[in-house]
């Protein structure tokens, strides 16, 4: 089996066109291995969101190949593309993204709801994943009666509930205090990072840094250097 | 998917209900005054409606609308009743007169003649009394309008009278006529009656109200009553839809109307989908969390529209129901007004 997750080959992404032109991404060359915790950091305006929305197919690249779980990404449209993303990616938003008028076990049930659960089932399920991060006596609270820390473990829950291959998080400490922040860390790590699924994390909080596996270090559009726990390379 | 966007919809209550509030009033501002323009329009020809016996109506070759005629002769009467398909025919007189209450309130009135021995003309509602009791001498059938403005305030009851043009005629029966466009009380007596109330001229008889004999096709028998007679032949439905365009053509009523209601219609448009686009841009973080997950950029188009149907829906059957609410409470005022005994649904009258 194919031990990464992502393989990013000389990625390119470019908004508008002619003197409007902008270049975001100036030919990434990436590897995001499974069963680790990969960071993308640098500093703001770099294209590290960018990157974490062509990866995780929101994008399409300029140029480039990008191949995710062994899918060439960059060849594959519309429905097939949503399909992919549905059944593969697992997000986490910077602000959360709950929808304020479902309960935190109905959110965290979204994707199967999207796969066409039958809503029992996919909120008795999304109640033992809550349950297993801890929260699970607050299922039925509303996004507005959850803490930070709260609904950021929701968020977790809705990552995880269908059991993606590769969970994609934007900032996901940003909204969050020091210790809440290390908190949520923690049990991301704990309950996300297996040998069959990888862990990209975009951020920008050098608090966290100590959690990741690997670090990605971005500036102007390119990946200046790679970081792992055993030293840089 | 249904569940998110039924949830998404209906969980900030103030702005469900503000939505649902947005539809319903421009529908309830349309509505009203389409409704009005229609029952106007309606009301032109609400006489013609009346008369549910006869479905020819023969007048003067030149007569435009309901309300200008010129008198046909009795031998006009003759000959139509000699054309091949006509079943029978009879004189109606319509003509206006002046009547005064016990009070000494007058007020102009429409008056109708109905042929003297088949009272053919009369509305088909009886609100009150017995039609036939019209073939007694001095004589009136009022129309719930006459009635509640000569005797206000008080119950409905048979035997009142009126003074018209110097005849004190006595009330026999109350109809539930259509209202008419100049909002005038309309009075039924028989054509004989009538002539003498209003004073005699050379010619008197407005129309001739005929009926084909079965099988005779009616378009067919109008163009033979022309032919033959040089007069104009219409059925009920022909001549009301000529009186209504008649007023439209001739009238500032459409284009009053017409601009009140393309007002309504673009304001009631801008509310609501200004109100609907907010709603959806507020809700667009949550659409693009959708997106990610693995919604189909279908499935929530799908979504919005539900949502839109929805709120759609119920405002526009809000809006509708408050449109007939008004119309209803000022439609039921006089019969709220019957004897207890005598408040039943109006009873058909059948010769």
């Amino acid at each position: 089996m194919n031990s990464q997750a992502v393989v990013c080959k000389n990625i390119s992404k470019n908004f508008g066109s002619g003197e409007d032109e902008v270049k975001v991404l100036r030919g990434i060359d990436l590897e995001v291995p499974l069963g680790e915790m990969t960071f993308l950091v640098g500093p703001s305006g770099c294209g590290k969101t960018t990157l974490l929305s062509v990866i995780a197919g929101l994008l399409n690249p300029s140029q480039g190949d990008l191949h995710v779980l062994g899918t060439p990404l960059h060849a594959i449209k519309g429905a097939k593309a949503v399909e992919f993303r549905r059944i593969n990616l697992g997000f986490v938003f910077q602000q959360f993204n709950l929808l304020p008028s479902l309960t935190a076990a109905e959110n965290a049930a979204v994707p199967l709801l999207a796969a066409n659960w039958n809503r029992k089932k996919a909120v008795e399920k999304a109640k033992t994943i809550l349950d297993d991060l801890g929260i699970g006596s607050r299922a039925n609270a509303y996004p507005n009666q959850l803490s930070g820390g709260q609904q950021q473990r929701v968020a977790f829950a809705r990552a995880l509930i269908h059991e993606p291959k590769l969970i994609v998080c934007d900032e996901p400490t940003s909204a969050l205090d020091e210790h809440t922040g290390h908190h949520v860390m923690e049990l991301l790590r704990k309950i996300a990072v297996r040998p069959e699924r990888a862990v990209l994390v975009v951020t920008h909080d050098n608090r966290i840094f100590n959690f990741a596996d690997r670090i990605a270090h971005m500036n102007d559009g390119h990946v200046t250097h790679i970081e792992t726990n055993g030293g840089s390379h | 998917m249904k569940f998110i966007a039924w949830q998404m919809l209906t969980g900030d209550k103030a702005k469900y209900l503000g939505l649902i509030f947005a539809i319903a009033f421009s529908t309830f501002l349309m509505s009203h005054q389409v409704s009005i323009f229609c029952g106007l329009m309606n009301r032109t020809a609400s006489q013609i409606d009346d008369v549910a016996d006869a479905n020819i109506w023969v007048m003067d070759a030149k007569t435009q609308y309901l309300d200008e005629v010129k008198a046909l002769t009795d031998q006009d009467l003759y000959r139509i009743r000699g054309v091949q398909g006509v079943d029978w025919a009879v004189p109606l007189f319509k003509g206006t007169s002046r009547a005064k209450g016990p009070d000494g309130k007058f007020r102009g009135v429409i008056l109708m003649g109905l042929d003297d021995s088949t009272l053919v003309g009369v509305p088909r509602r009886i609100v009150l009394g017995k039609i036939e009791d019209l073939r007694g001498p001095e004589t009136i059938a009022v129309d719930q309008v006459g009635y509640k403005f000569f005797f206000p305030d008080q119950p409905v009851i048979l035997g009142r009278t009126l003074d018209l043009n110097d005849h004190t005629v006595r009330i026999v029966a109350v109809v539930d006529s259509n209202a008419p466009f100049v909002n005038l009380p309309v009075f039924y007596t028989k054509y004989s009656q009538a002539i003498s109330f209003v004073g005699r001229e050379r010619n008197q008889m407005s129309f001739v109200l005929a009926k084909a004999t079965k099988g005779t096709s009616e378009s067919e028998l109008n163009q033979r009553i022309t032919k033959t007679t040089g007069l104009k032949a219409l059925t009920g439905n022909e001549f009301g839809w000529e009186t209504i365009w008649y007023y439209i053509q001739n009238t500032g009523i459409p284009i009053n109307f017409g601009i009140t209601v393309v007002i309504a219609l673009v304001v009631g448009t801008v509310v609501a989908g200004q109100t609907f686009y907010l709603f959806t841009i507020e809700n667009l973080k949550q659409f693009g969390a959708l997106k990610a997950i693995g919604v189909s950029d279908l499935r929530i188009v799908g979504m919005i529209l539900m949502q839109a149907l929805i709120v759609g829906a119920i405002g526009y059957g809000i809006g509708i129901s408050m449109t007939a609410a008004f119309f209803e409470a000022r439609h039921r005022r006089l019969h709220d007004r019957l004897p207890r005994q005598r408040r039943k649904r109006p009873a058909r009258y059948r010769p």
